[in-house]
């Protein structure tokens, strides 16, 4: 309990992984939010990446792990710029008003 | 040895009931400061863990690009939020079903993990001892090096996110008066006055 290993480390990553799958469906009209699960998940990913790389000892992992917030970020900025587009045109980000496509 | 537990289960519980916030927060504004939260949090965790540049990276990004960047979003839009949280409930029983059975197993899957033995002899690139190059010295030195192409795919996918955001927000309203500065200083003082001479007692 008192010794810290990979596990625990691994546990908490799951949970946020799971808190951010639950947030998509919790929240399924807001856009913003579901940007923010992701965000989410995205970070338990990180987690992950960094705790096996320290338990391995090998650099690797935390290397990727910045590649996934480069990416992160990147999806951030264009999701949001097109939140704003979409807000400009229409007046709602209601997802469920967005049917323009009829997908 | 206890207060790195003590510091494990801190930064962890604070930061799992600020990711809890952020998706039941009822304003959205909340949702963003209890993301900041949670990534602080995850980058205590990195600390402690010994990855020293990832958590600031963390930090420097998220808290001071990408959050900022959501907050400015939320308060600039004009939207009533709540109308966007109506069948907030209606999802809670699938959410909460597919959300406990992905945990089941994702813990399932950490409970049983082994590491292989043959994985110490595969490092791509074995972490060196602190004392004899810390953790940011350590990156840069693969970084620039063994990763350079990647690093600069990486630099790529920034320039096309920030080309492809100035491309989806900019547009060019009709009707509005935009200083000219050239034509400013090339006004001479013969095009913008008139001398003229008035006799004393006539008008013009």
């Amino acid at each position: 309990m008192l010794e810290i290993g990979l596990s625990h480390y691994l546990a908490v990553a799951a949970i946020l992984f799971t808190l951010g799958i639950f947030g998509i469906f919790l929240n399924r009209k807001n856009v913003i939010i579901i940007l923010m699960s992701v965000e989410l998940i995205l970070l338990a990913v990180n987690i992950n990446l960094v705790a096996f790389s320290v338990h391995l000892q090998d650099l690797t992992g935390q290397i990727f792990a910045m590649f996934v917030l480069t990416v992160a970020a990147a999806e951030a900025a264009i999701g949001l710029a097109i939140i704003v587009v979409y807000f400009r045109n229409r007046g709602t980000i209601a997802v469920e008003d967005i049917n323009l496509m009829k997908g | 040895m206890i207060i790195q537990a003590l510091s494990f289960y801190l930064f962890a519980f604070i930061a799992i009931a600020a990711a809890v916030m952020v998706i039941s927060a009822r304003n959205p504004v909340h949702s963003v400061l209890f993301l900041i939260l949670a990534f602080f949090n995850a980058a205590g965790l990195f600390v402690l863990i010994g990855a020293e540049f990832i958590a600031m990276i963390l930090i420097v990004v998220y808290v001071g690009a990408v959050a900022v960047l959501f907050l400015f979003v939320v308060m600039m839009l004009d939207i009533s939020f709540s109308e966007l949280r109506q069948g907030f409930l209606q999802y809670l029983p699938i959410g909460g079903l597919v959300g406990i059975v992905l945990l089941a197993e994702l813990l399932m899957i950490g409970g049983s993990w082994v590491i292989a033995p043959a994985a110490e002899g595969v490092r791509g690139f074995p972490i060196p001892p602190i004392d004899q190059l810390t953790n940011t010295h350590a990156i840069g030195k693969i970084l620039y090096t063994d990763y350079i192409y990647l690093f600069q795919g990486a630099g790529m996918v920034l320039l096309v996110a920030m080309i492809g955001a100035i491309v989806l927000t900019l547009r060019s309203r009709p009707g509005v008066r935009k200083q000219n500065i050239s034509d400013q200083i090339n006004r001479r003082p013969e095009d913008a006055i008139e001398i003229k001479k008035v006799q004393s007692g006539s008008g013009i």
